[in-house]
């Protein structure tokens, strides 16, 4: 028997040039646990939406081929008795909110299917203990911050008991222990109740342990579909961008099997000779202070405290990850450091001006075309120039970031650079182009902060972590040292190697297994 | 956060420990009430009711800031109005001229009497739906309706449930223009930032029918009628609300007490009358005064 069959899948959306998906073949058996990989654009998203039967009955567009669910063909069969088989989350949970309080948005899904009433609150019990938010059932779900409005929507996929979970990018909001947590919860799912599961995800560190199989796309085609070690096999070809961290090191090294987790590269290490450690150059000294913050503290009128004290300094030239898992106060502070808000207690100074992109690119882009948006300098340096004439709403995620920092970087040039969450559903090669762009602007004599959830992506850019949680500092120090000293709030490659090795990059980790054996080797960025 | 406790929250008090057809039947009783009840001593009491019962449903704060940005202003209006246009009364206490096609305008206690009382009115029906807005669940609400009129009621849930996400997204636009270093003028900031919000609200309401579908909305299955038991707060607070429509009946069929406004304002109270009033502000406290499992 077969739960999803995908046969010679064609798509395009309505206007577009080109296909979405073309000749794509799946097929998913009960009990089968799939990563859907590729590079952002590859047709991930529009696949899952149409094994929701969300493509073509919401889309419209041209639809050529078959998808059957459980049987039912989706062309024929109505969405809500698709989601009968099949639970969805979609990328944004908050436009998939539709009760006010938890309990009731857990409930919603099982009771339209004529649940009873005692079958729904076991439901909705059962459902917010498997995914350790039965603390939140009560709570109205606009005091929920992003995270925890994921795990909701998660759980109100769930609850139905779906034979089927599409998940598209269920991570992307979470920090890295509840983006582990989630993947391994739906592992356990997987196991115990044979719930199939077909999972988007740009961050395949997380999952490739948990997955039984990989299916990559590539401009809409399948390239791949394999067991994660034969995926990632493949991907050290033609498409390193997906390799996970810890594969990538491998490769470099020449070591194989390229490895699918921590433990498997921990264990095909063991015993073999490697340079002790490295030495990496800590956090640039750095210019004058550009950015001060003295006793910084956010306290809610009746509500909770979102800033403790806050002290920090930012030398020009430097780059700085604002890490620390949900809510523990990186936005309010980049918010601070903005002006958009007032410390209730303490001080913010800046010298020149603080520049702030926030989660959301598309909040920067009011203006029809491109060309309005910003300046004709600001688009050239944005590398915009040729898309002047581009409505906004044609551009690709990558360009509207793009088009949203010209924005922000338009006028007069600032001398702080702040970004909240940039990563967000980034495939790995724009954020190597990121980290680059920020590197080139730190290097440029402006100082940097980002806030992300993205270790891997911290250790390619940042000099300095700083590391936040209840509002307050726990951590701050140079990136090589707070990425490979912690359990959670480390590299894949620090992870493997221990936080002796000093290295956090892939390249650094495979630099060591190049070196003489016990000595230390020098690693450059 | 300031903004959630003036809404809808559990909060441990007796009105919240009840189901949300309880708390919202006591609430539209109330205001039933005053919609029926004619004397100004009966309103008065009610009036206490309901000011009453939300301070000890911890709903104060958003009876007290209606009050102040809402009900306030419709008292004066209501009362101005009514002392300009009304043509009743014989105790003329200014004397204003002529007004143009309202011809000679004079203001009569009576008017102003009139006014007040009909301001009382509406002050209490509004407390009143203040006290069901934060104390009945919204989610309950609309289970229990959608029994009778599910598409309706589903429609008018995702339309507030909409508005926060809205809001939200107009303040995350506000904020990303804050942080462009070449601003508009604030007029057509404004208006670039209402047409991106009128865009993206498009754009959501997609997404939230793709979602509504994806879960079984469109399922023509109803969900089976639930059966709880009643609580202790449950059982008391119907009483409550019996007592205190019971008492505005009686008070309206009460031989020797009256009040009339026109044409001259004439009160008259007896002591079964102060007894109804009594029996209404207890009626309201009772309820409130059994803490046993209030919080859940």
């Amino acid at each position: 028997m077969t739960l999803l069959e995908i046969q010679d899948l064609s798509y395009r959306y309505p206007g577009a040039d080109r296909d979405a998906l073309s000749g794509v073949g799946l097929t998913l058996r009960p009990g089968e646990f799939c990563v859907l990989a590729g590079l952002s654009g590859s047709g991930k998203s529009t696949l899952l939406r149409a094994a929701a039967g969300l493509v073509p009955h919401f889309h419209g567009g041209e639809f050529g081929g078959r998808v059957q669910v459980a049987g039912l063909d989706t062309r024929t069969a109505s969405v809500g008795a698709i989601g009968a088989l099949a639970g969805t989350v979609l990328q944004d949970p908050e436009t998939q909110a539709v009760m006010g309080g938890v309990r009731a948005e857990i409930a919603f899904g099982v009771e339209n299917r004529g649940a009873g009433g005692a079958q729904t609150a076991r439901a909705v019990e059962e459902t917010a203990l498997s995914l350790g938010i039965a603390g939140l059932l009560d709570r109205r779900l606009d005091t929920l911050s992003g995270g925890e409005l994921q795990r909701v929507a998660i759980a109100a996929a769930l609850a139905p008991q779906p034979s089927l979970l599409l998940l598209d990018e269920p991570t992307s909001q979470l920090d890295p222990v509840a983006g582990d947590e989630l993947v391994w919860q739906l592992r356990r799912l997987n196991e115990e109740t044979d719930t199939a599961v077909l999972l988007v995800e740009h961050r395949l560190e997380r999952c490739l342990a948990a997955a039984d199989r990989v299916v990559a796309l590539d401009g809409g085609r399948v390239v791949c579909d394999s067991d994660p070690g034969g995926f990632l096999a493949w991907a050290a070809g033609p498409s390193p961008a997906l390799l996970t961290p810890g594969a990538r090191m491998f490769s470099l090294a020449g070591l194989a099997p390229l490895p699918a987790s921590v433990k498997r590269a921990r264990q095909q290490l063991r015993g073999r000779p490697r340079a002790a450690r490295g030495t990496r150059a800590g956090a640039p000294a750095g210019g004058k202070t550009v950015l001060r913050a003295r006793g910084v503290w956010h306290e809610l009128q009746d509500g909770p405290t979102l800033l403790r004290g806050v002290d920090l300094d930012l030398p020009a030239g430097q780059t700085v990850a604002l890490m620390g898992r949900n809510g523990a106060g990186k936005s309010t502070l980049l918010r601070h450091f903005s002006g958009l808000l007032k410390p209730t207690r303490g001080s913010v100074s800046a010298q020149g001006r603080v520049a702030l992109l926030m989660q959301n690119p598309g909040d920067y882009l009011l203006h029809d075309t491109v060309a309005e948006e910003a300046s004709e300098t600001a688009l050239a340096a944005a590398g915009l120039a040729a898309l002047a004439g581009r409505d906004v709403r044609d551009l690709s995620g990558g360009e509207r970031q793009r088009l949203a920092l010209a924005v922000v970087l338009d006028g007069e040039p600032p001398t702080v650079i702040t970004l909240d969450e940039p990563t967000r559903g980034m495939d790995g090669a724009a954020k190597s182009r990121l980290a680059t762009w920020l590197r080139r602007q730190a290097a440029a004599g402006c100082g940097v902060i980002v806030a992300t959830h993205d270790t891997e992506f911290a250790a390619r850019f940042a000099d300095r972590v700083v590391l936040l949680a209840e509002g307050a500092v726990i951590a701050d120090g140079p990136a090589r040292e707070v990425l490979a000293s912690g359990r959670w709030f480390s590299t894949e490659t620090a992870r493997i190697l221990g936080p002796d090795a000093g290295a956090i990059l892939p390249e650094e980790g495979a630099g060591l297994f190049a070196a003489p054996d016990g000595e230390p080797v020098a690693i450059a960025r | 956060m300031a903004g959630a406790a003036l809404g809808y929250a559990r909060r441990a008090t007796a009105l919240g420990a009840t189901r949300a057809t309880v708390a919202a039947a006591y609430g539209v009783g109330i205001a039933v009430a005053a919609l029926y009840v004619q004397h100004p001593l009966m309103l008065a009491s009610l009036l206490t009711a309901v000011i009453v019962s939300g301070v000890l449903a911890n709903c104060w704060r958003a009876m007290l800031l209606t009050l102040r940005w809402t009900l306030l202003p419709l008292v004066l209006t209501t009362v101005v109005i009514n002392a300009i246009v009304s043509r009743e009364g014989l105790t003329v206490v200014a004397r204003l001229g002529e007004w143009g096609p309202l011809g000679q305008v004079n203001v009569t206690l009576e008017a102003i009497v009139y006014g007040l009382v009909y301001a009382l009115r509406l002050v209490i029906v509004a407390l009143a739906f203040v006290l069901v807005y934060c104390s009945a669940d919204p989610d309950e609400l609309l289970l229990a309706s959608r029994r009778l009129a599910p598409r309706s009621a589903l429609a008018a849930l995702l339309g507030t449930r909409l508005m926060p996400v809205l809001a939200a997204d107009a303040r995350r636009l506000a904020d990303a223009q804050r942080c462009r270093s070449r601003q508009p003028s604030k007029s057509r900031g404004r208006a670039l930032v209402v047409r991106a919000g009128v865009r993206g609200a498009i754009d959501r309401s997609l997404d939230a029918a793709a979602v509504l579908e994806m879960r079984g909305f469109g399922d023509p299955r109803r969900p089976p009628r639930a059966h709880h038991p009643r609580s202790r707060h449950d059982i008391a607070f119907i009483f409550a609300t019996a007592v205190i429509l019971a008492a505005a009946i009686v008070s309206n069929a009460l031989p020797g007490s009256h009040f009339s406004a026109y044409p001259l304002v004439s009160v008259a109270v007896t002591a079964p009358l102060v007894l109804l009033c009594l029996v209404t502000v207890t009626a309201s406290v009772l309820p409130f005064l059994d803490r046993r499992g209030v919080v859940r």
